[in-house]
């Protein structure tokens, strides 16, 4: 997150070199003069208070890392950018852990819920989305329009009932109660927005393919998966960031430490250190979003494009 | 005069003039004999296909939606069974409930003000990116992140150090000699540093406008250029409604996300709600009424007033959306 704070001259730069229009070198010829000049300035007015806003809004986020390396002393006197005694410190104490639980230990509860998340919301979610999307039968429409409508449903009128059902299951302080809805597509975002994309595909390959005696399980694997990966992908990448984000699932579910997920593990750093420790807090939160700001590194153009085209939110 | 046959009684429909009988409907084409068989067939691949999701929408959503009905129509603590107390908790809510009360406004006011401004910042920041396609990649990347961890509880531990006494914001403020001192600990002012919070996450919302924005035809802006609308004037005319289906699509998400609000009132608040009960947003009252305090019942009632909210307010724009909502042809 820091380099693209520092980066924005050099792209800016960057652009200036590749933009025939700013340099005006093309147009000189075919238009007057003045008109290239107004357009010049108008790209380099939209340049700044861009650059000023992508600034503001990633501030918090450049704050935070920097804030890694201020000892607790500084907290409090310092709240600039710039840590005055850059330290080291803040980083071993998080890796002890809290709570008797070393911090490896948080993150591995993390990976492996978020990994389920991902294996659960896509294989469930494609399944239905290929029934909604392809699959002629009664009931269809009432049954689409159901998964619709929860899209629009507050989540909280279910968590007394689920909770209650886990607790009479026994699958309190354990990963289930987090993990199973996933493998029964409960996210109605994940299955409209394969639905949505598996609309688009045309009909001619799976038509071929029945001719020749292939069956919906067979057409759904060879045809469809593979057409669909753009898709999967970007439900994967979604599904593990939220599974990753989620607090109130693991607030309920979840009551020993070494149990715990980052967001819940933060829960107790925030709570008991707040006011003695603030450098563990702030370093241990920097810490939990570091596999999250390296999938959207990593994936931007996944997440970016997938909002765009089907209207997810992050 | 047209005659009514006791059939268009039945069925309330008036016949053609001239008409005595209803046309009788033309009979189905006679069935090739696999046919019904296949169409069976399908039924079963259909509902296999969706068996995952069956079990989820019946036993993780119908199934407790209902029971989270007759719940909040009981007191029940889980140790011992639910006790019928008809719309007892209902009128608690409404008439000797002073949290509930204002836990209802504050999170209103977080909706009605958060959502709008949000709304407006992407839809300004999507109108700037739109402007130029060269180096816009860049900047709609870096708006986007913030949406992805905004719910997260590392940003709701930044923006408490952020809005704190001393933070960087009050002395950022300080030095233009605005003395605000900290939000967090501010009654007044920790409900704005929420709504600051949820605007900030506007990449997302953003980015679905951007597209919307390409879609528009340049053929409309050229027309209305030629007939000599100025930017404004071009913006009201062919923009607006233009973007007006993927406005309410953005609005309608944002509102009922904007509801759901938790972990990060949570966490700003150490679980309490406060300062004053000014993050004690409904859903943090619902958790500390149902999961800390063990009244699942009452907890169920507000769940259900929830619902019964978003759905009234969802009602309103749907129904509205004629008025405003602009559909052309081609879209799906």
């Amino acid at each position: 997150m820091s380099t693209s704070s520092f980066g924005e001259p050099a792209v800016q730069e960057l652009e200036h070199q590749l933009d025939p229009d700013t340099t005006g070198t093309q147009r000189r010829e075919s238009q007057p003069r003045r008109k290239v000049k107004r357009k010049t300035w108008q790209t380099i007015i939209w340049f700044v208070v861009l650059i000023a806003l992508t600034a503001l809004v990633l501030y918090p986020l450049v704050w935070l890392f920097f804030a890694t390396f201020k000892p607790n002393a500084e907290f409090g006197q310092n709240t600039g950018l710039i840590p005055e005694n850059p330290t080291g410190e803040n980083y071993l104490k998080v890796l002890e852990g809290i709570a008797g639980v070393p911090m490896w230990k948080f993150y591995w509860n993390s990976l492996v819920l978020a990994t389920a998340a991902v294996v659960g919301t896509v294989v469930s979610s494609a399944l239905a989305a290929y029934a909604f999307a392809r699959i002629q039968f009664k009931g269809l429409a009432v049954l689409f329009a159901a998964m619709i409508g929860t899209l629009l449903l507050p989540f909280h009128v279910v968590i007394i009932p689920q909770y209650l059902l886990f607790n009479n299951l026994g699958m309190i302080d354990t990963f289930w109660p987090l993990i199973l809805p996933k493998f029964l597509a409960t996210e109605a975002f994940f299955v409209f927005l394969l639905v949505q994309f598996m609309r688009q595909m045309p009909r001619d390959m799976d038509e071929a393919a029945r001719i020749d005696g292939a069956g919906h399980v067979r057409i759904f694997w060879a045809i469809i998966v593979p057409l669909i990966k753009p898709a999967l992908i970007t439900c994967a990448i979604f599904s593990f960031i939220w599974a990753w984000n989620d607090f109130l699932g693991p607030l309920l579910y979840l009551t020993s430490p070494e149990n715990y997920p980052l967001p819940i593990a933060l829960r107790l750093y925030n709570d008991q250190t707040s006011s003695s420790d603030y450098g563990a807090t702030v370093t241990a939160s920097f810490v939990a979003l570091i596999p999250i700001l390296v999938f959207f590194v990593v994936f931007q153009r996944f997440l970016v494009d997938g909002v765009a085209t089907q209207g997810l939110k992050g | 005069m047209t005659t009514t046959s006791t059939r268009a009684l039945v069925t309330g429909r008036r016949l053609p003039k001239g008409r005595l009988m209803p046309r009788r409907r033309r009979e189905a084409p006679a069935q090739r004999p696999g046919q019904r068989r296949r169409q069976i067939r399908e039924s079963l691949a259909g509902y296999g296909f969706l068996s995952p999701w069956l079990i989820g929408f019946f036993g993780l959503t119908i199934v407790p939606m209902i029971y989270s009905l007759y719940l909040s129509f009981t007191r029940y603590n889980i140790f011992q069974p639910p006790r019928w107390v008809g719309f007892d908790n209902y009128v608690r809510l409404f008439t000797n409930d002073p949290q509930f009360m204002q836990s209802a406004q504050i999170t209103l006011v977080y909706v009605l003000v958060g959502t709008p401004v949000m709304l407006a910042a992407a839809l300004a920041t999507a109108l700037l990116l739109n402007y130029r396609d060269k180096g816009a990649g860049f900047f709609r990347s870096a708006f986007y992140a913030p949406s992805l961890i905004a719910a997260s509880v590392s940003v709701a531990i930044v923006w408490r150090a952020l809005f704190s006494t001393d933070g960087p914001v009050d002395n950022t403020l300080s030095f233009f000699g605005i003395d605000l001192g900290g939000w967090v600990g501010n009654p007044d002012l920790v409900l704005p540093a929420m709504i600051i919070l949820a605007v900030w996450q506007f990449g997302a919302t953003m980015v679905i406008f951007l597209a919307g924005l390409k879609q528009i035809p340049k053929e409309l802006y050229e027309a209305a250029e030629m007939d000599g609308a100025n930017a404004i004037q071009r913006f009201r005319a062919v923009t607006m409604p233009m973007l007006s289906p993927v406005i309410f699509f953005n609005l309608l998400l944002g509102i009922i996300g904007a509801f759901q609000v938790f972990a990060s009132a949570y966490i700003i608040s150490n679980g309490s709600g406060g300062p004053a009960g000014m993050t004690n947003f409904i859903t943090l009252y619902l958790y500390k009424r149902g999961f800390s305090d063990g009244q699942m019942g009452y907890a169920a009632a507000i769940a259900w007033v929830l619902l019964v909210v978003v759905a009234i307010i969802a009602f309103i724009l749907f129904r509205t959306q004629r008025s405003w909502v602009h559909y052309s042809g081609d879209n799906r």
